[in-house]
């Protein structure tokens, strides 16, 4: 098949950007998108010209490093998959497509189709864990979790950090990340002791970063690959207030002070 | 140069405990004048990096992705081993070790492997106490399932995404300790090289993958937990960015390299397409579980499969050969990777492979779906079917899965000693990054158990041992060497950017994938290595004339990123060729067709062969030195592997 992208380029972070055409041609069903960008970025290296750059590395859907925003949605026409899960299949020969990077105030451009979500990180540092040390904990065992509640965790836990929830929302919000870790540790037992302590932290730090808040309009979940459902920012609203007005815990410096 | 492996002395259950009594330790108070340097975050360096902080250290870590969450580590699917014995199956620390020294088809040192199943069970408790959501049964506690070489239950999972609830588990105690001020965390930035001083490896050298600086850093010690280099063989089932140029560059500075032509190659992958391929998708082991691998008796229903005359639902039991099952009836499905990727292989050149390539056999679910119904099979596999659904656009529910072999994980890597240290004092390498544990086939769920087995229990003693030894004076920066070594960084880096040839770095890579798949793949001889060997060398000299690289070096370059791994492979996949040249039997997923048994199953030779090969650098275009690690077995029998 034979298609016209119109991609956006944009030197660095301190430049303005462009949207460029580009012709993909011979481009065979069976590629992945990124496959079909691999094609482009092989002919404009062979004329000299810089390939389109864009964040990618498992290719597999599971490390949640690639992004773009491809027709108007985050990781394409297709729900529930990533853009390096997406086919060419899914296009028909002629289309033009336009692939533009995430965009929000919180994920700067680096380069081309590329952004710093170093954000989501700083969020997950401020509270997206349980404080114990390797070692002297105990026998895996020892506490029974009911089944339903283990897999609703583990449902929650899926959540890649690709950021699609952020570039499908009108405000750039990113509850749907953040609840997703909230969620999950607040379901299980080893999460209790911080629960109250780490919904605020993580919410500070959210904040912090520039996000924009949530409006119930629910296009994260829509266009979320692993389908993190709005229950979870639920959840971490009910946590967050509980927090707030019955639990007079301030947010301490939630890893435990300094060594 | 001597290789002594420091293996503890006495019977193999006390080892461990003894060698910890033995090891001198740092005192709290002096552990924050401590700097060490963690190169990779994925299981084996989270955890290492966020064990050592919790200790009291100043650890530095480093990713050339632009979170730790991304790391390869993420995609492992099927689960983790340990010897916990919660299925009251008859699984103990002995058991576990025992198949792994067999299922490595004895060419791993028992006092790892011992310790490796030792420390196992510790894991489990840890990552459940961090909240990792691994599977339960319905009265709460913890679920099991099988995996290749073993008769027993140990492998704990999280549906089939295991690597990632493992890795966001370590990813979080990481962030703890980068919260902290601990660990101090930087992202997309690759190492090239490591610095040593007075032979003791005191830091690295790194670019800034975003604005191009090459950055100095000091250690008191560095550790490389940078994974595998199965890319060298274009296509596998590795992220696009996995590499060997951190374990490369400090083999160039006097790391030996041990058993690098130990690769495993996976059964059960989803077939290459085309030439446009850019990497291959594994269809986790645990599916082998459930599901039965065949192939059609017959030549004939083969090519007529092909031909998409008819499909494989329309072909009658009588006349399929479910060849692992009829081969090996106490394993069936459940045989090592190495065995039922041969035998894959032998239906293919037999004829009677099947998809349109002829390069696929049939991995078939209809009977589970039949006894347990399409929902208990979802519920267990659903991710890898929607994944199998995504990338061949056939529904696994309603027809078999084809599969073929690929390159998955490499047995190999920099030789290390019980403490997991290199030959260079102060360096050492953990995880896939080192040829520890695995001998020379690694089992299913393993690598998982052995990268956070390294991270999270073994490097926070032995490090200590090393560092109370060499004193907390703290690194000079301006130790000539830095600023040599930061130099030769420099001039590479101005050499790959002075190419301006007319092939592209993708299309060596892919040429180098070809000779690596076609002569040192799945069947490897003595002709086919020296042939690869010569196209190996023409093919290396022609890059350094030919090749394409664009762009500059300040900026964000992906075309000179690739540019230096794919330099760093077409070294490497000559030394792979040289192991495999010089390694003449048959062991694991190194199959020499000279030495098999009469049933074709690989045939050792414990008289020759019983050692580790490592190899030592001598120079550009030098053949490498090789220094052999005899392996002693005191404990386990050596005899020829039978999964009959
Ligand atoms: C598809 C797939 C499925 C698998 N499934 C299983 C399974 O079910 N069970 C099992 O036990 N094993 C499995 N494995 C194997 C297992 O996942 C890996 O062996 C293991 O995760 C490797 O972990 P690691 O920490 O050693 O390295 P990785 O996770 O590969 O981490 C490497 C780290 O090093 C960094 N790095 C590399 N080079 C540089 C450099 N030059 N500079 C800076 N940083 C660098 C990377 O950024 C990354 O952080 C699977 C492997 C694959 C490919
Ligand atoms: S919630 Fe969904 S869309 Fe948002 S980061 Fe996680 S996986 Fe991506
Ligand atoms: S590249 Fe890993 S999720 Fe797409």
């Amino acid at each position: 098949m034979n298609l016209t992208l119109k991609v956006w380029r944009q030197k660095n972070a301190n430049s303005s950007g462009k949207m460029v055409t580009y012709k993909a041609e011979s481009i065979s069903p069976d590629m992945s998108f990124l496959e079909m960008l691999d094609v482009v970025n092989e002919s404009l290296t062979l004329k000299g010209d810089e390939p389109i750059h864009f964040d990618h590395d498992c290719r597999e859907g599971i490390c949640g490093m690639c992004s773009l925003y491809i027709n108007g949605r985050p990781h394409g026409p297709k729900s529930a998959i990533t853009t390096c899960q997406l086919h060419m299949r899914s296009f028909h020969d002629g289309e033009t497509i336009t692939i533009e990077p995430w965009r929000a105030g919180a994920f700067p451009v680096i380069k081309d189709l590329a952004v710093d979500r170093s954000a989501f990180d700083r969020i997950q540092q401020a509270g997206g864990y349980v404080s114990v040390n390797t070692g002297g904990v105990p026998d895996a065992n020892i506490i029974p979790i009911p089944k339903v509640i283990a897999d609703e965790a583990f449902n929650s836990a899926t959540c890649i950090g690709c950021g699609a929830c952020v570039a499908a929302c009108k405000n750039a919000s990113a509850m749907l990340f953040v609840s997703a870790k909230v969620s999950q540790l607040g379901m299980l037992p080893q999460g209790q002791p911080e629960r109250w302590s780490r919904v605020q932290a993580m919410v500070a730090q959210m904040d912090a970063e520039g996000f924009g808040s949530c409006t119930n309009t629910g296009a994260c979940e829509a266009e979320c690959p692993k389908g993190i459902t709005l229950i979870n920012i639920s959840r971490m609203n009910n946590d967050f207030f509980s927090a707030k007005l019955f639990r007079e815990e301030k947010v301490h410096d939630h890893s435990g002070g300094s060594e | 140069m001597s290789l002594d492996a420091k293996i503890p002395q006495g019977p193999l259950a006390e080892k461990w405990s003894k060698h910890k009594f033995n090891l001198k330790l740092v005192n709290p108070a002096n552990k924050r004048k401590y700097d060490v340097i963690v190169v990779g975050t994925g299981l084996a360096g989270a955890s290492a990096a966020a064990s050592l902080a919790e200790l009291g250290y100043n650890v530095k870590a480093f990713c050339f992705q632009d979170s730790p969450r991304r790391a390869h580590s993420i995609a492992a699917q099927g689960g983790i081993n340990a010897a916990k014995n919660y299925q009251n199956d008859g699984d103990s620390v002995y058991r576990l070790f025992y198949d792994t020294i067999k299922g490595g088809d004895y060419r791993a040192r028992e006092g790892n492997v011992y310790r490796l199943a030792e420390v196992s069970v510790n894991i489990i408790d840890q990552c459940v106490a961090q909240g990792v959501p691994f599977a339960r049964e319905y009265g709460g506690l913890l679920d099991n399932r099988s995996f290749g070489g073993s008769q027993v239950s140990r492998t704990f999972y999280a549906r089939g995404q295991t690597g990632q609830q493992l890795l966001l588990g370590a990813y979080s105690a990481l962030n703890r300790q980068i919260h902290k001020g601990k660990v101090k965390m930087y992202t997309r930035s690759e190492m090239l090289d490591v610095v040593t001083v007075d032979g003791q490896a005191k830091g690295i050298i790194t670019r800034n993958l975003v604005t191009g600086e090459i950055d100095t850093h000091t250690g008191h010690a560095v550790l490389l937990c940078t994974g595998g280099y199965g890319n060298v063989f274009y296509l596998s089932t590795n992220a696009i960015g996995s590499n060997v140029t951190a374990a490369w560059r400090a083999h160039k500075r006097g790391a030996f390299f041990a058993n690098p032509c130990y690769t495993q190659i996976h059964p059960t992958c989803i077939p290459v397409t085309g030439d446009h391929q850019s990497k291959l998708t594994l269809m986790s082991e645990s599916l082998r579980n459930d599901g039965r691998v065949w192939a059609p008796k017959t030549v004939e229903t083969a090519e007529k499969l092909r031909k998409k005359e008819i499909t494989a639902a329309q072909v009658a039991e009588n006349d399929r050969d479910y060849f692992l099952e009829r081969k090996y009836p106490s394993f069936g499905n459940l045989v090592p990777r190495d065995v039922a990727s041969r035998n894959a292989k032998e239906m293919v050149d037999d004829g009677r492979g099947v998809g349109g390539s002829g390069f696929a056999v049939f991995l078939d679910f209809a009977d589970a779906i039949n006894r347990l119904g399409q929902e208990a099979v979802a519920a267990k596999y659903g991710n890898l079917f929607d994944m199998y659904y995504q990338i061949t656009d056939e529904d696994p529910y309603k027809q078999p899965m084809r599969i073929y072999p690929a390159v998955h994980y490499t047995m190999g890597g920099l030789w290390v000693d019980y403490n997991l240290s290199t030959n260079v004092p102060g360096l050492y390498a953990l995880g896939e990054c080192n040829f520890s544990d695995h001998g020379a086939n690694r089992l299913g769920a393993s690598a998982l158990m052995q990268g956070l087995a390294d991270g999270y229990f073994v490097i926070p003693y032995t490090l200590g041992d090393y560092l109370a030894s060499i004193g907390p004076k703290p690194v000079d920066a301006n130790h000539p060497a830095f600023a040599k070594t930061k130099q030769d960084v420099v001039d590479r880096i101005n050499s790959l950017l002075a190419l301006k040839g007319t092939k592209t770095v993708n299309e060596y890579h892919r040429d180098l994938g070809h000779i690596m798949w076609e002569y040192c793949g799945m069947a490897r001889t003595e002709e086919g290595l020296t042939k690869a060997k010569g196209l190996i060398q023409a093919l290396r000299a022609d890059f350094w004339k030919n090749a394409l690289i664009v762009g500059a070096g300040d900026e964000v370059n992906a075309s000179l990123e690739r540019a230096g791994r794919v330099a760093d492979f077409l070294e490497l996949g000559e030394l792979l060729v040289d192991d495999a040249l010089m390694r003449k039997e048959s062991c694991g997923g190194h199959f020499r067709l000279e030495s098999q048994t009469e049933e074709g199953e690989a045939l050792r030779n414990d008289d020759v062969f019983a050692f580790v090969g490592a190899w030592q650098y001598k120079g550009d275009n030098q053949p490498e030195e090789l220094h052999k690690e005899t392996l002693d077995f005191e404990f386990v029998h050596l005899t020829q592997r039978s999964y009959k």
